[in-house]
């Protein structure tokens, strides 16, 4: 099983026998809370609570009287939707969505179909420095985004670069990776660097768990390696591919820290550059939390429609793959 | 394999991966050459030419402001290793109520802490820090530590775990020889999870590592910074003074060469069943 099967979760998954006697004795009604309470006091605090004040925060605004100045003349009042009729029509946050939406299309299809690449070639028997190159690839993974798009935010700067170097040496003018028109697919290099080797990993496990009888029947029938990875290896896998899909779009949509650490060695990121940095920009540049705050509803919404929606939308043909 | 031997090896095949990996080289092998060189080679010298200047770099980053650099390193030790223990224990505690026992509650429970999985980390970081202006907690420990303790997916693989690799008659029978619910999760339960917690512990390091935002906004004092939004900060100054440079990529190779080793060390835990929890090893 390679899925994260929502029928899984809400059937009763285990059944526990009919408690003994004996056994009734030792047991505690009381355990479980116990044992849920330490997760339960941290969920509300650090998840339930600050979703609901930022909710509250975001229908309210301040008034300010005369000219601001001296106590009690700036106020808290209820400010209704109008926070959110501001989000939704400000230019800026229109053009952040749209911009992370096409960084999503390039990085989410270019990461997922080289992490799949990847993990078939490492599960092929005919492939050398299988080893190797599992290791490397995954390797990635331990450099956090801030590092990485400081390592690749030197590497693309001209008297760095060795592109550009090799370029130069057969006399050919590369573009520059952070120029107006590029800096997306700079920010999208990263990203792809940093995601390949753990979808790869994620695949290659489901790949794995393949019992190889399922092939062994299709060798001897004929299909070659390429065949047997288009109608058997995918197929049994999809439901990994989905999940990996899912946890792409959650991050693609918070991109922060990549264009954040980038903007010190370019002119060409702007401090709205993706939905997240603009909240972050509202509420602590310009220090309007209500603003910030209904942004973060409406990011926060989406991130949860578009992933609850895309995994409902692909589950039913997914779990038709399966149970075949 | 026995297949192996029979097939002659595909060119096309290794070649694509070959690639593949140098790709993922280029900034690692880079940085490892570009923090031997002096400040004056890092933009002038070919870019994977080493330099002889590693110690100088290193004896540079650690007199920034008395050393600084290693107390980055410490938060993040602290912030990223107690956070991912801490966390770890929660998620099996919950894991565990939720495979094995029947109680009012439990199926809400799950459900709402499955859609914490879907809206995660990163966009919850600035609603938390409106919560703990609102406390006056942040610019503390607590404020980057505590919001690290609660995963939502920790939780899901613990539960699917124990459900896996504890079966019920084990508990039965301890349960019979008198043993109670606390210890029957410490003596039975926790010894059998091990791997599965070592995969939540690893998953959890490396996301509170990642989660550069939350301590990017609770933090003001650059004393209780982590090393990421420390580097950050310097890199950021280095606009000013270029020779800063050298320090960030000195810095930059120093943080991630424990991670490096603890992955290379660990690396059999990482076969990661998203649903499972790297259960086959």
């Amino acid at each position: 099983m390679t899925s994260l099967t929502n029928d899984r979760v809400s059937s009763p998954p285990e059944k526990l026998p009919d408690p003994s006697p004996g056994s009734r004795r030792a047991r505690n009604p009381r355990a479980p809370y116990v044992f849920m309470l330490p997760a339960v006091v941290l969920f509300v605090f650090s998840i339930a609570v600050p979703i609901m004040y930022t909710a509250f925060l975001s229908l309210r605004t301040v008034k300010v009287q005369g000219l601001g100045l001296g106590p009690g003349s700036r106020t808290e009042v209820w400010a209704g939707l109008s926070n959110y009729g501001r989000t939704l029509s400000d230019g800026d946050f229109l053009s952040s969505v749209l911009r992370v939406l096409g960084y999503g299309l390039v990085v989410i299809p270019v990461m997922l179909g080289l992490a799949l690449l990847f993990a078939l070639l490492l599960d092929s028997v005919r492939v050398r420095a299988r080893r190797f190159s599992r290791l490397v690839i995954f390797m990635p993974y331990a450099v956090p985004a801030v590092i990485s798009s400081l390592l690749w935010g030197f590497l693309y700067l001209p008297a760095v670069s060795p592109f550009t170097y090799a370029a130069d040496q057969v006399g050919v003018t590369l573009p520059q990776p952070m120029a107006p028109g590029l800096v997306l697919f700079a920010i999208a290099n990263i990203a792809v660097w940093g995601g390949v080797g753990f979808n790869m990993i994620v695949l290659y496990t489901a790949l794995r768990s393949i019992p190889s009888e399922l092939y062994e029947a299709a060798r001897i029938d004929g299909c070659n390696e390429l065949q047997i990875a288009w109608r058997i290896k995918i197929p049994v896998i999809l439901p990994s591919l989905i999940m990996t899909s899912v946890f792409g779009m959650i991050t693609t949509l918070q991109v922060f820290a990549e264009p954040t650490v980038l903007r010190p060695l370019t002119n060409n990121i702007s401090t709205s550059w993706s939905p997240l940095m603009m909240i972050y920009r509202d509420a602590f540049t310009r220090n309007d939390i209500y603003s910030a705050s209904a942004t973060s509803v409406v990011l926060a919404v989406a991130t949860f429609v578009l992933s609850f929606g895309f995994l409902r939308l692909v589950q039913n043909r997914a779990f038709a793959q399966e149970n075949r | 394999m026995s297949t192996s031997t029979r097939e002659k090896p595909s060119i096309v095949g290794s070649g694509i991966l070959v690639v593949g990996a140098i790709y993922c080289l280029v900034p690692v092998v880079w940085v490892f050459m570009a923090s031997s060189k002096s400040p004056s080679d890092l933009f002038s010298t070919f870019t994977y030419a080493p330099g002889g200047s590693l110690f100088d770099n290193i004896a540079e980053l650690t007199d920034y402001r008395d050393g600084l650099f290693w107390r980055w390193m410490l938060n993040t030790g602290l912030y990223a290793g107690v956070g991912a223990a801490l966390s770890t224990l929660v998620s099996a505690m919950a894991g565990y109520a939720m495979a094995k026992y029947r109680f009012r509650g439990r199926t809400a429970i799950f459900n709402i802490l499955l859609a914490g999985v879907l809206v995660p980390g990163v966009v919850l970081a600035v609603p938390q820090y409106l919560l703990f202006a609102k406390l006056g907690m942040t610019n503390t420990y607590w404020s980057v530590l505590l919001p690290s303790l609660i995963s939502p997916y920790g939780i899901y693989l613990a539960r699917i775990y124990v459900s896996a690799a504890v079966p019920d008659e084990v508990i039965e029978a301890a349960r019979t020889d008198g043993a109670r619910d606390a210890r029957v999760f410490r003596s039975v339960v926790m010894p059998m999870m091990v791997p599965g917690l070592v995969t939540i512990f690893l998953f959890q390091f490396v996301a509170i590592w990642n989660n550069f935002l939350l301590p990017y906004v609770m933090l003001g004092d650059d004393r209780l910074f982590p090393v990421t939004v420390g580097l950050s900060s310097l890199l950021n100054q280095g606009a000013q003074q270029p020779a800063l440079y050298s320090v960030v990529v000195t810095g930059a190779l120093l943080s991630i060469l424990p991670l490096l080793a603890l992955f290379l060390l660990l690396q059999r835990f990482w076969q990661v069943d998203l649903a499972a929890g790297a259960v086959k090893s």
